[in-house]
């Protein structure tokens, strides 16, 4: 009988894979109630460290062309469908689902992460636009991302809910600190590895494993993030003052459905800012 | 003293079948009533191709037909959407292999197939397949139908590109299509249909036809097919527009230019310039959008056309497989001896016909890259498009004489402008009666940016959400 | 050697008002444009025969450079020794332009070249900062070329330039042109560093480039290399195209020197790329062409070995300066 190694599960910071700076831990069990894992259990610090790396980052994902981040997205679901079995065990596992349900999920946070790639390089063909402005000016409207997103992945979710949360973040150039489901975050960690093997620059996107309770407050009133997305949060009304600091934008709990195979535009355009720009036509 | 030594890349790339059938219904059919394709930089034939006739197309029609009703339309927009994510990555994946085949087939530098088209081919591709799943946003309301079959005719100076503008935007939108690729440049087609089987796509979703122009005109009188897409010569693009007139098939048409490049006096000189020299001698100046008119702000004509012609003495002409080619070789004979006729036209005419030394090899369809000064609208080199590397040369003083000048065409399709300023750049925009503009730049082409002309340079939009309108119910 | 009437190219008296006329009035440079034919260059393959003449005339080129705060005689002389011998297993291999120093270090530089054709070049003027006063950033120069230097690298006053006093500038590079005439009457070889990294648009490096030109120059260096952005194709095809046009309205050559950030001999070629398709082959010598750089040598003598012996070289078969 051989003796399987078994996964170490770390949060998901700049690219590279620390322990907690807390050197916690937290008991993940499985759907029967047995050990699974010990899995880091994120702090304050670790917020504050990935708030930085991600802010880093993005100027330089905003920067890349639609098309690289379209690419860049698109390899992300190539590595999805090569580890498929991998998070259909792991759906399994944790949920108890069968292996149609398990494979189902799997299908649709692939096919959720094929759909964002596509938009990357349309948005502003859908919504941004010249405006027609009564006088001899050039004017045009295109939409920028916001900067820093913290997101809340829902709670019952353990691979799609997440997939629904970063992809609509990163489509347009922003870059994002995710917090993965307390109960279910073994695929968040998978997800990572999928990530980091797919050509996305370090600290655009940032999984931490843990507490939304203990760490939403500290993201909510980070005044170096640009926008929050409460999906999985349970004191979400609260976040949302403390958010209200620096006039975040904000994601209610419950906007938008997490569990499909396909986004909303109009979520990717929550975490985008509208800009327009003037300029005299005359010889 | 510093001499480029020969840097070719390897033939060995890509291997030429002896010969070649369609591509009708995901299987290759046996070669019949075969022609040669030929290298036009060596006149040595590359492969067998066959010459379609009234039963190929038939055969393509239906095929498509079958598989627009049983297959591709009962498939959802991701679905047919993955379809073209694989085709896009496996272009990615042959991509120097495709290059290699598009020079050897068409003349066209090494150089620019590797960095320019084939680039835009995985581009178009990669761009219209994250469309396929979000027809709701084209611009026509829910669920969009698409048109059904498209007969799609491209031409020989950009072949795998032109197929890509054609194809990848059709079987987004649900369409299935039936494609012929020019006479003489069929074998990037021909290796796309293997790309297609590749990619495991539905047989009768893509199919090719090749042959010549009758081939063509059945392609487009077939009455089982529901839309024509045809980039090509003006005068072929009034014949199909009349073959169609009082049918129900739509049309988007691409057709010829003679774009005004226009130089003003506070125009960034050196980036003009190269704008100039891109504008007319890129591709060997076989481009429909090419900036084959100088306007230049009469105050500045001497150091502009001096640095021209400074900048022209470093143009490298010669073997398209050498990697430090800038200008290959003319398509063909007959594009060569129609090139040649109308810059003898123009000399006769009074204008001074003016090139850089440059060596032409002895074999193949070689035009050395010429300027023209002297001209003015009245002249056959300035009204009639010569598709080659010849750009005619007038002046202008005042912005309100550019404009004129640059519109005073039958065609439509492109301009240029330098200048530093913005609010003039502007201003021309608006009267520029060009279908795409370019300032300060030129021949600049993306997926997400529409192309196409005004006037007699065609009608319909490639590229950008317009592009998918085409082919979509609901929209011409 | 000819020489220019400044008041003639700028076509009045020199004042800063005048200069600033004349500078804003040179034609613009468009970015996208400029690095796209860069790239465009880049993409030349050069292979077999034109590659090994490109090879040996980077290292004929080169100003190979220590400019350390820890710099020390045996430090120099060392340097000097590789520059006399660069690859001791192939002694057919040619020998840079020269060698450049801090000022204090030239005597040392010039003990150790003795007989050799290689030049000593010095940075002077505050070198690399120019954040000093004139006087002193004058005896800064005389040293140098009192203690033996044939080349005086200085730099000018980005300050001045960018808050728009371009006569300051043009004064402080004629004074210290000036400081490079010998008791003999000979003069040494002036290159001014623009430090473009700091100028940062292309418009500005193009100004700069023609205020240095009027001058008077030898040459016009982009960086002193202790900045983030140092030397880039773009800045130097820009400043190639400067010296050409010089060429064309006054008659006078003026060379060109990149510096800092060259790392490779991939990277040295397409310099030489650019100066041919872009200035004309006429700039193809160490009289108008430099690289400053030290690591490059290295990478270019590896080539070099690859191209002789048919396989990749690697660090232990280069030496250590």
């Amino acid at each position: 009988m051989r003796l399987e190694v078994k996964k170490t599960y770390k949060l998901f910071i700049g690219g590279k894979f620390p322990r907690s700076e807390s050197g916690r831990i937290y008991i993940v069990n499985n759907h029967k109630g047995e050990f699974l894992a010990n899995v880091a259990k994120a702090s304050r610090k670790d917020v504050r460290d990935s708030v930085v790396v991600a802010r880093s980052a993005q100027s330089g994902w905003a920067g890349a062309t639609p098309y690289n981040r379209g690419q860049v997205l698109y390899r992300i679901a190539e590595m999805l469908e090569g580890r498929r079995e991998q998070f259909v065990a792991e759906i399994r596992e944790l949920t108890g689902k069968n292996e149609k349900q398990a494979n189902q999920e799997v299908d649709s946070a692939i096919d959720s992460w094929v759909w964002h790639a596509g938009w990357t390089d349309k948005i502003d063909a859908v919504a941004g636009n010249m405006n027609p402005v009564a006088g001899p000016f050039f004017n045009i409207s295109t939409n920028q991302p916001t900067g820093v997103v913290a997101a809340f992945a829902p709670q019952d979710s353990s691979l799609v809910g997440l997939v629904n949360t970063i992809a609509p973040a990163i489509v347009s150039g922003n870059s994002v600190i995710a917090i993965s489901s307390e109960t279910l975050p073994i695929c968040a960690v998978t997800l990572a590895e999928v990530l980091e093997t797919s050509d996305l620059p370090g600290g655009v996107v940032n999984i931490l494993t843990g507490n939304a309770s203990e760490l939403g407050s500290w993201l909510a009133s980070h005044l170096d993030v640009n926008a929050i997305d409460l999906e999985g949060t349970s004191n979400a009304a609260e976040l949302e003052m403390l958010a209200a600091e620096n006039l975040k934008r904000v994601i209610r709990k419950g906007s938008y459905s997490r569990a499909g195979a396909k986004g909303s535009l109009q979520h990717i355009l929550d975490l985008m800012e509208t800009k327009t720009v003037w300029h005299p036509k005359g010889h | 003293m510093f001499d480029y030594s020969p840097a070719p890349e390897s033939k060995d790339l890509v291997k030429f079948q002896a010969s070649y059938g369609h591509f009708i219904g995901g299987k290759f059919t046996k070669p019949a009533n075969t022609y040669s394709t030929i290298n036009p930089a060596t006149e040595q034939v590359l492969a067998e191709i066959s010459h379609g006739a009234a039963k190929d197309v038939d055969s393509a029609v239906k095929a498509a037909r079958t598989a627009y009703e049983k297959t591709w339309s009962k498939l959802n927009g991701a679905t047919r959407g993955k379809y073209l994510y694989r085709i896009a990555r496996i272009i990615q994946e042959r991509s120097r292999e495709l290059a290699v085949a598009e020079t050897l087939n068409n003349g066209k530098p090494i150089k620019e197939t590797r960095d320019v088209d084939i680039p835009l081919v995985a581009s178009w591709f990669f761009y219209y397949a994250g469309w396929a799943d979000k027809l709701d946003y084209a611009g026509l309301g829910a669920n969009p139908r698409a048109h059904g079959v498209v007969s799609q005719i491209v031409p020989w100076n950009f072949p795998l590109m032109m197929l890509a503008w054609k194809i990848a935007p059709a079987l987004a939108a649900g369409n299935t299509v039936v494609l012929k690729p020019a006479e003489t440049t069929p074998l990037t087609a021909l290796l796309f249909a293997e790309i297609c089987q590749q990619a495991e796509l539905p047989d009768g979703v893509v199919n090719i036809v090749t042959g010549f122009g009758d081939t063509g005109a059945m392609m487009v009188g077939h009455p089982d097919v529901n839309k024509i897409a045809f980039t090509g010569s003006t005068d072929v693009g009034r014949i199909i527009a009349k073959q169609i007139a009082g049918t129900d098939k739509k049309a988007t048409l691409e057709l010829g230019g003679k774009a005004a490049n226009i130089v003003f006096e506070d125009a960034a000189l050196d980036q003009a310039v190269e704008g100039i020299v891109n504008g007319i001698f890129f591709n060997q100046g076989h481009v429909c959008c090419a900036g084959s008119r100088l306007l230049v702000q009469e105050s500045v004509q001497d150091v502009v056309i001096k640095k021209l012609k400074a900048r022209m003495e470093n143009i490298r002409l010669g073997d398209p497989m050498d990697k430090n080619t800038d200008i290959g070789a003319i398509n063909s004979k007959e594009q060569l001896t129609k090139i040649d006729r109308l810059v003898k036209q123009g000399v006769k005419e009074g204008g001074q016909a003016w090139t850089p030394s440059c060596v032409i090899p002895k074999n193949g369809f070689w035009y050395a890259p010429t300027i023209i000064t002297g001209v003015s609208p009245a002249n056959t080199v300035v009204r009639e498009e010569i598709f080659g590397p010849v750009l005619s040369v007038m002046t202008f003083r005042t912005p309100t004489e550019a404009v004129a000048k640059a519109n005073n065409s039958q065609y439509g399709l492109s301009a240029g402008v330098w200048s530093e300023k913005g609010s003039r750049i502007l201003k021309m925009a608006d009267q520029l009666n060009a279908g795409v503009v370019w300032a300060n730049t030129f021949n600049q082409f993306d997926p997400a940016s529409p192309f196409g002309g005004f006037k007699e340079s065609g009608y319909g939009r490639e590229g950008g959400r317009h592009g998918l309108l085409s082919y979509l119910k609901g929209s011409n | 050697m000819p020489t220019i009437d400044p008041e003639a190219v700028v076509g009045s008296r020199i004042t800063n008002q005048s200069l600033s006329r004349w500078l804003h009035s040179l034609p613009g440079v468009d970015k996208v444009g400029l690095e796209a034919r860069t790239a465009s260059l880049g993409t030349r393959s050069i292979k077999t025969a034109s590659k090994a003449w490109a090879l040996d005339m980077a290292i004929q080129m080169m100003d190979l450079t220590t400019l350390e705060g820890a710099d020390t005689k045996e430090r120099v002389r060392s340097l000097c020794l590789k520059a006399i011998t660069p690859d001791p297993t192939d002694l057919t291999t040619p020998q840079p332009a020269a060698i450049c120093v801090y000022g204090d270090m030239v005597k040392h530089a010039k003990d150790a070249i003795g007989k050799n054709k290689i030049h000593v070049a010095a940075v002077a003027t505050a070198f690399p900062s120019g954040r000093a006063s004139l006087p002193v950033k004058i005896a800064d120069t005389k040293d140098a070329v009192n203690a033996g230097a044939d080349e005086i690298d200085m730099v000018i006053d980005r300050g001045a330039f960018l808050s728009g006093n371009y006569l300051e500038v043009y004064k402080q590079i004629l004074a210290v042109k000036a400081a490079c005439v010998r008791k003999d009457g000979t003069r040494a070889h002036l290159k001014v560093i623009l430090e473009t990294g700091e100028l940062e648009t292309y418009d500005n490096i193009r100004r700069a480039s023609y205020l240095a030109m009027l001058a008077g120059p030898d040459f016009i260096k982009t960086s002193t290399g202790k900045v983030s952005v140092n030397a880039t194709l773009p800045i130097t095809l820009l400043m190639l195209q400067a010296v050409k046009d010089w060429f064309d309205q006054t008659k006078i050559r003026i060379g060109v020197k990149p510096a800092g950030g060259i790392r490779t001999a991939k990277d040295a070629i397409k310099y030489l790329v650019v100066v041919k398709e872009t200035a004309g082959e006429e700039w193809l010598t160490p009289k108008y062409f430099r690289f400053g750089a030290s690591s490059l040598l290295n990478d270019v003598l590896m080539q070099r070995q690859k191209l002789t012996t048919g396989h990749y070289s690697g660090r232990d078969y280069v030496s250590v300066d």
